[in-house]
């Protein structure tokens, strides 16, 4: 079974070149792999800014609820007991801020990490592109470019025609192991 | 101009050149083959002449630890009225130095200070160790160390919840948070040299734990893009996070009456005085690893110097708010606190403490406003050095003096510390360099991908200097 092509490109000028024609060429499943963020790269590839914010903002809001039950309950509701002549009632709620606080970014910090693995589809135990040993180099200094077979447009011939066009070297046909 | 007319040049305006963050014009690979060479390759001798004594160290915590726990909270020097001595001392020095780490990763991420890329791994990393050898600290003081639990939010026995109206609770809150916040940023940041690591591994071993804790990272521009988001969010959160651990430390003592504790002045110059020291932790811990692993392209003079410069603007706020104390104590007319202070700086218990801390803290870093100061590394480290000793002493003069003698004149005691304190104390640094070491050993000291980020090749809008025409205009 194939997965797609892998090619290689010599800079990230010259990746980031290739991605808006690659775009432009009207791919969908595309990708770019590069050993760090590229400035830029996601409008060159057409790629929609994150929503991991919208997750966060709600994981937030839920430690800040939380917080304020966990107190108001234990507090309030359930054992009133008077300490330092604080009151008892609502009107206490001064002395909650701090953990209220703490329990948001706590509570947010867990959304940004597991809503971001979530989004990217992460952890894996492995992937077709693995199987290529020029795509070690992605993490060390290299720049690359994979193409899906599942791409509407993908064709045998024509997208690799289309790669060598846009100054792509090293182009690989990946076998995928397991039909999914 | 007074003389002569103005070229065509000179009226030109120019950018002014920035100095490179990385040195000698390194490529990618080199940046690569320097950094994860320091985990594959053999460690020098040196390692092990530091590692065996931390180990050694470490022994002693947990001897201390184990005599404690096993015999009571009595074998401490803590009695009346001096019930926290060391042990919030130390506590809050380590926890202070765990604040630098944060400061870099998250506040100079977000004002765009790109030089933070250096030198932001080692001082996670940092966070993480002295958080570790400070949470020990108020667990054991707690006497009966298997009820420790109470700490949690969990009703005992009597269904009794635990006080939320008490800033030792929002304390418990603030350091867990602070610890978890912290390991997370770390080890996202953490997970493309993970994959850089992975794809050089030789052995099955390392194979499979770096591969495990890679997460099956393929560098994929979708997933940058989640990333540098999630990366943008921690540094956001961690950043009211970080101001906020150290306010809350300082409520513990600002919240009590006692006069020298009882100041609005503590959350902001608390946090001022954690950065200074942490960042005087971080330089202790990285000109020697520059070295040692010869880092000096990418922790350059120019790390060191603002740094430095850090530690001169926190040091000169740590000075500031030390007089304004005086100031109050005199000027709010309350003679309980002029006590306090009087006793502190002349004719207490410990005014030696005092002016140690004064001299450490205040004085010495005064030396950076000169460039040629903050240029030479036996300089920076001295300083530094002082600023570790005077940030401890901090703690102990603002804790010890003003509970040893407070209100009554026949309740006052001087406090000593035990050799098991002694001890236990010393562990804690060989717990915190032991950890430190390790984390050279089998992690990546410098954040590899984001300093590949920040590299002039590394924008797409680059030109090769031949054929980009005039670079140095």
């Amino acid at each position: 079974m194939i997965y797609g092509y892998l090619c290689e490109f010599s800079s990230a000028t010259s990746l980031y070149q290739a991605a808006e024609k690659v775009r432009d060429a009207g791919f969908r499943r595309w990708d770019v792999h590069s050993p760090f963020p590229i400035h830029g790269m996601n409008e060159a590839m057409g790629v929609k800014r994150s929503i991991l914010p919208w997750f966060v903002f709600f994981g937030g809001a839920t430690g800040t609820l939380t917080a304020f039950t966990l107190q108001y309950f234990t507090q309030v509701a359930l054992y009133p007991t008077i300490v330092q002549a604080k009151p008892t009632n609502i009107y206490t709620i001064p002395a909650f801020f701090p953990v209220m606080f703490e329990l948001t970014i706590l509570f947010s910090a867990f959304t940004t990490l597991f809503g971001c693995l979530a989004l990217m589809g992460l952890p894996r135990l492995n992937h077709p592109l693995f199987t290529s040993q020029n795509f070690k180099k992605f993490s060390d200094d290299g720049f690359f470019i994979s193409v899906e077979r599942r791409d509407e447009k993908f064709d045998k011939e024509k997208t690799r025609a289309f790669l060598e066009e846009i100054g792509a070297t090293n182009i690989e046909l990946i076998e995928d192991e397991d039909p999914s | 101009m007074a003389n002569g007319s103005t070229t065509a040049d000179e009226a030109t305006p120019t950018r002014m050149e920035r100095e490179p963050l990385v040195l000698n014009n390194r490529s990618y690979h080199w940046i690569t083959e320097r950094i994860c060479g320091v985990v594959e390759g053999r460690q020098p001798l040196i390692w092990w002449i530091l590692f065996l004594p931390s180990v050694f160290l470490m022994s002693f915590l947990l001897f201390g630890l184990v005599y404690l726990i096993s015999t009571g909270v009595g074998v401490w020097g803590n009695n009346h009225p001096v019930g926290w001595g060391w042990a919030i001392t130390n506590f809050v020095f380590w926890i202070g130095i765990g604040h630098a780490g944060t400061l870099i990763s998250a506040i100079l991420f977000l004002t765009r200070q790109k030089w933070r890329t250096s030198i932001n791994r080692a001082s996670e990393a940092m966070t993480l160790f002295a958080v570790m050898c400070a949470g020990i600290f108020p667990a054991v003081h707690v006497g009966r160390f298997w009820q420790v639990w109470f700490l949690a939010p969990i009703p005992n026995a009597n269904g009794i919840w635990q006080n939320f109206k008490s800033a030792l609770l929002w304390d418990v809150f603030a350091v867990s948070t602070y610890f978890t916040v912290s390991v997370i940023f770390w080890y996202l940041g953490l997970v493309p040299d993970l994959a850089t690591l992975r794809d050089r591994a030789k052995n099955g071993i390392q194979k499979f734990l770096y591969g495990l804790f890679a997460l099956g990272w393929r560098g994929s521009n979708r997933h940058w893009n989640h990333y540098e988001m999630a990366y943008l969010l921690l540094a956001a959160l961690s950043t009211p996070l970080v101001l906020s651990v150290h306010s809350v430390v300082s409520f513990d003592f600002a919240t009590s009456v006692v006069p020298g504790w009882h100041t609005t002045i503590f959350p902001p110059y608390f946090v001022a005085g954690a950065i200074f020291g942490g960042f005087a932790m971080v330089l202790t811990l990285m000109i020697p690893a520059r070295r040692i692993y010869n880092l000096y392209d990418l922790i350059t003079p120019k790390h060191i110097d603002n740094m430095a410069k850090i530690i001169c603007f926190t040091g000169s706020i740590v000075g500031y708010a030390y007089l304004m104390e005086l100031f109050i104590a005199w000027y709010g007319g309350n003679k309980y606190e002029m006590a306090a202070f009087r006793n502190r700086i002349i004719d207490g218990y410990y005014p030696w403490a005092y002016w140690c801390m004064m001299f450490c803290n205040v004085v010495a870093p005064q030396v950076f406003w000169f460039k040629w100061c903050r240029h030479n590394i036996v300089v920076v480290m001295c300083v530094c050095m002082c600023v570790n000793i005077g940030m401890w002493f901090e703690r102990f003069v603002i804790f010890v003096t003003s509970i040893a003698q407070d209100w009554l004149p026949g309740a006052w005691d001087m406090y000593h510390p035990t050799w098991v304190e002694q001890i236990t104390f010393a562990g804690t640094f060989g717990l915190f360099l032991g950890l430190f070491l390790l984390f050279i050993r089998f992690l990546p000291v410098i954040a590899m991908s984001e300093v590949k980020g920040v590299l002039p090749q590394a924008d797409p809008h680059y030109h090769e200097p031949e054929s980009g025409g005039n670079e140095n205009a």
